[in-house]
Parts: C-alpha cells; sequence; structure tokens
C-alpha cells in the first residue's frame, strides 16, 4: 500500500501543481466557467429543438433523451477534464516538453495524462450532470442493485471510452502533425454520436460509432438495458452490460495507437 | 565505460515537395567515455549532435548501430537510465512555467523518488552552490535566461546523476552568467566525479570545463582527442587586436606571434598567437616596447572554424 | 490585391493537404450523424417536418456542413490579435479602410475554402445520402449571392468582436458568447424552423441566421421567386447594419488609441 503510494506520488505532485497554477488566474477562470456551461447547454439545446418538434426519436421520448444525454455527456466532459489536453499532442511536440518525459523515469503516457489537468472543464460537467438528474427523476426507474450498477457501469465506461478517444487521439497525431481536425471527427464526434439513439445511425456510422470507436455502448445501450428498451435490430438492449468490455477494447485501441504513434516519434520504424 | 557507442547510425527521411529523400545525421559513429571524464561535443549546426544525445538517453531509435550509456539500452531500459542521467536541453524547459523556481525542484524530487530530507539537503546544496536563492519564490516565466540555465542545471542534478548531459548551456548567457555556471560545473565534477557530456558552439566552454574533445561533422567523428592537439591540429591561435595611438608599420617579428594584417594604415592590426608558446600579457609587452597601445581585444578561435579546418584536414 | 490574396490562399490550402482532408472527414463525419438524427426525426414526424422532406433535410445537412469552412461562426480573427496586441495602430496609418481590409481579407479565404472543403462536403453529401435540390437555374444565382452575403456578414460581426479589444482587456468572453449563440441561431445545429415559436422568433430578431440559414433556404429552394429576393433584402439590410456599427466603432476606437496614445 505505501508502496503504490509512493508510486503515486509523482503523479499527484504535478497535479496538485497544476490546480494550484489555475487558480491564479481567476478572472479568466471564470469567464472560461460560463463559457463551458454555454457550450454545454448549446449541445442540449440541439436535442431539445428535436424533441420538442417530434413526439420521439428512434423509439426515445424526450425523457428517455435525458439519460442518453446526461450519461454521455458527463462522462465525456469528466473525461475531457483529466486527459483532455492529450488532444493537444503536436503542442507538447514543439515545445520539447514531450522530450523531457522521456528523461523522466515514468512512463510517458501516464506523465502526458498526468501532465495537467483542466478544472474549469467541471463546469461543463454540470450540464450533463443536470440533465442525468433530470432524467433520473422523470423516468420510472425501479431502484434496485440491478439499475444502479448499471447506472455506475454506464458512467465508469463511458469515462473510460472518452478517455481513451482522447489517448487514441494523441496516439495518431504523432503522424498527423497538422491534422488535429482528423482527430477530431472521432473524438468529438464520438461525443456527439453518444449523445444519440443508436438506432438512427446510418450503416456507416454504425460500423464506426457502434463498434470500431464504441460510443454506443458509452450510454445508448445501458440507458436501453436501463429502461427495458428494445434496442435497435443489430444492437439488442442486453448489450447494455457489455459496456465493460467495449472500454476494454477502446483501452486496448488507445494503448496500441499511443504505442505505434511512440514508436514513429522515436523512429523505430512502423 | 558510461557512454559506448558502435556503427551508430541514425537516418532521417524528409519530404522535399513530394518526394523524399533520406539524410543520414549521424553515420557510424563509434566513441567510448570512460566515468569522470568531461567531453565536448562539437560540430556546426546540423552535424547531428543533438540527434546523437537523443539516442543516447533513449528519445531516438538508432537506425543502425550498438548504443549503451551507463551500460544500459536507452530505449529498452530508458526508466532506469532515467535515474542515473541529467539532461540540460539549452533551448528546452524541464521546468514548470508558471511555477516558483523551488516548487519545480520538489515535484522533480518526488518525480525522481527522493527522499524528504535527502531532496531538501540536496535542493539546498546546490541552490547556494549556484546562487538561486534570491529567485527560488519567482515563478521561471519571470527569470532571467541565466538564472534559469542555472536552474536547469540544478534541476538535472537534483537526483545525483553519475552522467550530466548539457545540450548548449552557455547559449545566449552573459559572460558573468557563463563563468558562474562554468565554475560550479567544474566543481560538480570535481567533488562527486560527474561525467560530463557537453555540446556548445563556445570555445571558452570547451577551454575551462573539457579535457577531451569530440568533432562531429556531417555525423562522423572527424576528430577525438585533447584539446591541446585540436588546437596543433588545426592551429587554433589567438588573435590579438590593437588599436595603436598612431598609425605604424606592420608589426613582423614579435617573439611567438605572427602579424596578420592591419587596418586603418597600421592604426589597428591584427597578431596572431599560440597559447601554448606565449600569453597574451607577453605579447602585449613585446608591442608596447615599439608603440603606444590604446586598446586592445582578443579574438578567440570560431568553433566553426575549427570545425572547418578539422573537416579540410581529414579530407 | 484580390487576386494577390486569393493566390496566398490557394498556397497555404495546398501546402496542408492533410489538414484540408482532416477537415473534410470531420465534415462528414458530424454530417452523417446529423443526417441519421435529422432524418429519423423527420420519420416520426410522418415524412415531412416543419416543411422538411428527407431530401430537403440532407440538402440542408450538407449545405451547412459545406459552409462552416466559410462562415465565421467561431469568433476568432486576426484582427482581434491586431487589436490586442497592438499592431492595429499600424494599420491605421495604411491609406486603406481597416475595416474594409479586415473583412475584405477574411470573406476572401471564406470564399476561397468553399472550394476544397465545401464543395466535396456537398458533393459527399450528395453521394453517400443524396438530397434534394432546385431543378432551375435561378435559385442557384440568387443562392450563390446569398452565400456571399452571409459569408460577408458573418466576418463583418466577428469584426464587431474584435473591436470590443479596443475597450475590453479580455475578448475571449465575446467570442465564448458568439460562439454559443452564433451557433445556435445561425442553424448550425438544427434548422431554426424547427425551434419553438418564441425562440424562432428570437433568432430572426438577429443577424445570426443570415449568415447561414437563409443562404441554405435560397440555396435549396426552399424559399423561391419574391420570398427569396425577399430574405436576400433581410441579408443586405443586416450586412448594412453591422458594417455600419463597425464603422462607428472602427472610429471610436481609433480615437481611444489616439488618446492612449497607441
Amino acid at each position: 500500500m505505501a508502496d503504490a503510494l509512493a508510486r503515486l506520488a509523482p503523479y499527484r505532485a504535478v497535479l496538485a501543481s497544476r490546480m494550484r497554477s489555475q487558480r491564479s488566474y481567476r478572472a479568466n477562470f471564470a469567464l472560461d466557467l460560463v463559457g463551458a456551461v454555454l457550450v454545454g447547454l448549446m449541445e442540449f439545446t440541439e436535442i431539445w429543438v428535436l424533441f420538442h418538434a417530434v413526439e420521439g426519436i428512434g423509439g426515445f421520448t424526450f425523457t428517455q433523451m435525458l439519460l442518453v444525454f446526461g450519461i454521455a455527456d458527463l462522462a465525456f466532459s469528466l473525461a475531457d477534464l483529466v486527459v483532455g489536453h492529450c488532444d493537444a499532442l503536436p503542442t507538447y511536440v514543439r515545445a520539447g516538453t514531450l522530450d523531457v518525459f522521456f528523461l523522466r523515469p515514468q512512463p510517458v503516457l501516464l506523465q502526458l495524462v498526468t501532465s495537467d489537468i483542466s478544472l474549469r472543464r467541471l463546469a461543463r460537467a454540470t450540464v450533463g450532470l443536470a440533465a442525468l438528474a433530470a432524467g433520473l427523476v422523470l423516468n420510472d426507474i425501479a431502484w434496485d442493485v440491478r439499475s444502479v450498477s448499471l447506472l455506475a457501469i454506464a458512467l465508469g465506461c463511458g469515462f473510460v471510452m472518452f478517455a481513451s478517444l482522447f489517448v487514441t487521439a494523441a496516439g495518431l497525431q504523432f503522424f498527423l502533425v497538422n491534422g488535429a481536425e482528423m482527430t477530431n471527427a472521432f473524438v468529438y464526434g464520438g461525443r456527439y454520436a453518444a449523445t444519440q439513439p443508436a438506432s438512427v445511425w446510418p450503416r456507416v456510422v454504425a460500423v464506426v460509432f457502434g463498434f470500431l470507436f464504441p460510443m454506443a455502448f458509452a450510454a445508448y445501450l445501458p440507458v436501453t438495458a436501463l429502461l427495458e428498451m428494445p434496442g435497435a435490430p443489430w444492437l439488442p438492449s442486453w448489450l447494455g452490460w457489455c459496456a465493460p468490455l467495449a472500454a476494454a477494447w477502446s483501452v486496448t485501441l488507445a494503448l496500441l495507437c499511443w504505442r505505434w504513434g511512440v514508436r514513429h516519434y522515436q523512429g523505430a520504424g512502423g | 565505460m558510461i557512454i559506448e557507442t558502435t556503427g551508430l547510425t541514425r537516418e532521417f527521411r524528409v519530404r522535399e515537395g513530394l518526394r523524399r529523400r533520406t539524410v543520414r545525421a549521424v553515420d557510424e559513429l563509434s566513441l567510448a567515455v570512460t566515468a569522470g571524464e568531461s567531453v565536448g561535443y562539437i560540430g556546426a549546426n546540423g552535424a547531428g549532435k543533438s540527434t546523437t544525445i537523443k539516442m543516447l538517453v533513449g528519445i531516438l531509435v538508432p537506425t543502425a548501430g550498438e548504443v549503451r550509456t551507463c551500460g544500459l539500452r536507452p530505449v529498452q531500459d530508458r526508466r532506469d537510465l532515467a535515474r542515473r542521467v541529467g539532461v540540460v536541453f539549452g533551448q528546452r524547459s524541464q521546468l514548470w512555467w508558471d511555477l516558483p523556481v523551488g516548487e519545480s525542484f520538489e515535484i522533480l524530487a518526488t518525480i525522481h523518488g527522493l527522499r524528504d530530507g535527502e531532496a531538501r539537503a540536496r535542493s539546498a546544496e546546490l541552490v547556494e552552490l549556484l546562487e538561486i536563492g534570491d529567485y527560488l519564490a519567482t515563478p521561471v516565466r519571470q527569470v532571467s535566461l541565466g538564472q534559469r540555465m542555472r536552474a536547469e542545471v540544478a534541476a538535472a542534478l537534483l537526483h545525483r546523476p553519475e552522467l550530466l548531459i548539457l545540450d548548449e548551456p552557455t547559449i545566449g548567457l552573459d559572460v558573468l552568467s557563463k563563468q558562474r555556471l562554468r565554475e560550479f560545473l567544474v566543481t560538480q565534477r570535481r567533488e562527486h566525479g560527474t561525467t560530463l557530456l557537453l555540446t556548445t558552439h563556445d570555445m571558452g566552454d570547451i577551454e575551462r570545463l573539457c579535457d577531451r574533445v569530440l568533432v562531429v561533422d556531417h555525423g562522423r567523428l572527424a576528430y577525438d582527442g585533447s584539446l591541446d592537439g585540436l588546437a596543433r591540429t588545426v592551429g587554433a591561435r589567438r588573435v590579438l587586436v590593437v588599436d595603436l595611438a598612431a598609425p605604424a608599420a606592420d608589426l613582423v617579428g614579435l617573439p611567438d606571434a605572427t602579424h596578420i594584417r592591419s587596418e586603418g594604415g597600421g592604426l589597428r592590426q591584427h597578431l596572431a598567437f599560440d597559447a601554448e608558446s606565449t600569453t597574451a600579457a607577453r605579447l602585449l609587452f613585446a608591442v608596447s616596447e615599439r608603440a603606444e597601445v590604446r586598446d586592445l581585444s582578443i579574438e578567440e578561435p570560431e568553433i566553426e572554424d575549427v570545425v572547418r579546418s578539422i573537416y579540410a584536414a581529414s579530407r | 490585391m484580390y487576386g494577390r490574396l486569393l493566390v496566398a490562399g490557394v498556397r497555404r490550402q495546398s501546402s496542408y493537404p492533410l489538414a484540408t482532408l482532416a477537415g473534410l472527414v470531420a465534415n462528414a463525419t458530424f454530417g452523417l450523424l446529423k443526417t441519421g438524427i435529422l432524418f429519423a426525426a423527420v420519420g416520426s414526424a410522418g415524412g415531412t417536418l416543419a416543411g422538411y422532406d428527407v431530401g430537403a433535410m440532407s440538402a440542408y445537412v450538407w449545405l451547412s456542413q459545406g459552409l462552416l469552412g466559410s462562415v465565421n461562426l467561431r469568433g476568432r480573427s486576426d484582427m482581434m490579435l491586431r487589436v490586442r496586441s497592438g499592431d492595429v495602430a499600424i494599420d491605421f496609418l495604411r491609406p486603406v479602410d481597416v475595416q474594409g481590409a479586415a473583412i475584405a481579407t477574411d470573406v476572401g479565404q471564406g470564399l476561397f475554402a468553399l472550394l476544397p472543403r465545401g464543395l466535396p462536403s456537398v458533393l459527399i453529401g450528395l453521394l453517400a445520402v443524396g438530397m434534394t435540390m432546385p431543378t432551375s437555374l435561378g435559385p442557384y444565382v440568387l443562392g450563390a449571392f446569398s452565400v456571399l452575403v452571409g459569408i460577408t456578414v458573418s466576418h463583418a460581426f466577428v469584426y464587431l468582436l474584435a473591436v470590443t479589444g479596443f475597450w475590453l482587456v479580455e475578448t475571449r468572453g465575446v467570442t465564448v458568447l458568439y460562439m454559443s449563440v452564433a451557433g445556435l441561431f445561425a442553424g448550425l445545429y438544427t434548422p431554426i424552423w424547427l425551434f419553438p415559436d418564441w425562440l424562432r422568433a428570437v433568432a430572426e430578431a438577429t443577424p445570426f441566421p443570415s449568415m447561414m440559414m437563409y443562404p441554405v433556404d435560397v440555396l435549396t429552394g426552399r424559399v423561391t421567386g419574391g420570398d427569396a429576393v425577399g430574405v436576400v433584402g433581410v441579408q443586405l439590410a443586416w450586412l448594412a447594419g453591422v458594417l455600419l456599427l463597425g464603422q462607428v466603432l472602427t472610429r471610436a476606437g481609433r480615437r481611444t488609441l489616439e488618446v492612449q496614445g497607441g
């Protein structure tokens, strides 16, 4: 135990210093908090407008959608808070920070992940949290071990999947130094996809966000399982319990991409 | 051997428009450095110095050849190696720009797993020797370049590495800062036996710090030996420039010195001398017996010139 | 001068082929995701939603995605940086109108982005999903003009954000505010015609629909004939208003600058 704590000490020291330094720019910090909430609200408005215009979409009512949006958005915001900066890998490369990571006795990826934390993104999470809370109240959910564990699985695995997306993006950006927008397609596209009912996806999207980057498992499937809904023909609702598998796949993919990227950076071929 | 390479080679593929071309940054480099040595690694820009260093510490994988640093394979054993090597890159900082200098030290001590008491003692020692105390509480972004470099060196030495690699440590520093840093490095080496490997553009760094010089050119080792030997090989002489009170005839025939050229009808004269056989003072004395000297300056040989003549000689 | 700008733009785009490709991939991903949810909405409304059938909805999705690289809905501009850094003082010494030059440059780049970014996006939508487009020439001619006006309105408005920097220490706040409000009311997320009545009324009272929603409407033939001309008229009125305000603010800003001594 003490040994494990000692091993975590370097990461804790860096993170603590990052948090302290952010609090010292108060004016900008407040501004960023408000901005983050606004952006989150606008993304929610899209769903609200659509469900205001029609009764239900993809077999979901607005109150049911609140759960999907809430879980997905909360998990994304928290992942963004913790590892969102990995998306800016080219900045680390240009500033030489990445080379410095190589000179320290910790794994490079862990150093990158713990090199920064954006507290301002905490505000962004309140939007998802509010939607989720509303969804939990408005839907008729039987509160038992089953529903609580599904919810916990969904949030936990959603967080891991989104965090993996950021790391995947970082790994690929070793190759696409000017193409961060390419990784945005699956990072922010993935976030957008996860807040949708997967039953409406065109086939290409279903392949990409159903399996390659398994966003359907982040919120949609667990919610169909939670509410005991039928689910899409190719995505039965019991798959909601398989979110940990999807998360494990996401992590594997992320680690492979990272490894591949680092090997490219070191020039080991591949 | 603390550093040992055999046939070390590194190629890069560069894009030129649509075509790709392979460039050899380091070309079959074989060198060995024993523990305790102080080695200057010099060469023109783009000669392959930084690439070599990156391979020594495990940032880059060699295209071919072998490399061992502290007896370890840099890429595979990177994390073990990181505990035994300290690196200062003149152009990139290992400190946190928005944190006070002292706080950066504390974090680095934790990163290297130093115990509290040990970290504090070591940190205090380095702060005193490098005269960092005055700006220990100042955020890194607000300190001067000279102060930052001293802090960088302290940061690289916190974990008492057996090998210290310095990439252009004195670039952009004023004379006083350079002097302080050099003195500190000399002491550090004498007291702890730390091996030094430094790249530099400053002949002064080499003269005051290194007992061995490696010259690299186009990725190949062009010279390996003592500084004196280097000077002998290329005739790296210093030049005394004197401004005389009145125009005088060319000052030829001075002992151990050669007249190079005169300007302003003999008002300013350039005299080359070999630091091995005479001193600037003795030469100045000889000059003042023949003409009244109003002002003087000493020009050190440019490292680029040294490398160029080495390269010309080795062909 | 504009010819030279265009050439510079071409060169910049062609030196980053990967970035252009990346932008296209992002456009296509978001386009497909939007197509999915909006088609489902049209479906559950019984085939038409606020006058959109599937083909018209597709046209909306892909044209708005295509315009994304040309219409400035993010609120950032070079001018904003120049005001903050004080470089704008140099601009005032040049014999050209500062506002006009800044907006013209941005509009030029926006127009150029239509080629590598806009047209391919529309093409992807056309091939992958299909869309209903007008069969007569009229909407295209008027639509092209409407797009030009829309792009200009957006850059003229973003110029307003930039010059607030003469008085505000930090312009990030107005940028974030613009980014969220403009996206919603310009019809980036959904057509504003799907909004509840009160929200649509609010949107129509702002210049934002003139940037993207109206051009898309005219180009896809959602509005035609006299109505379409009317819509373009509204766009032009907003453009005039925004430009006028920009001119007033520029002069006031110049005075502030002179008072402070640059």
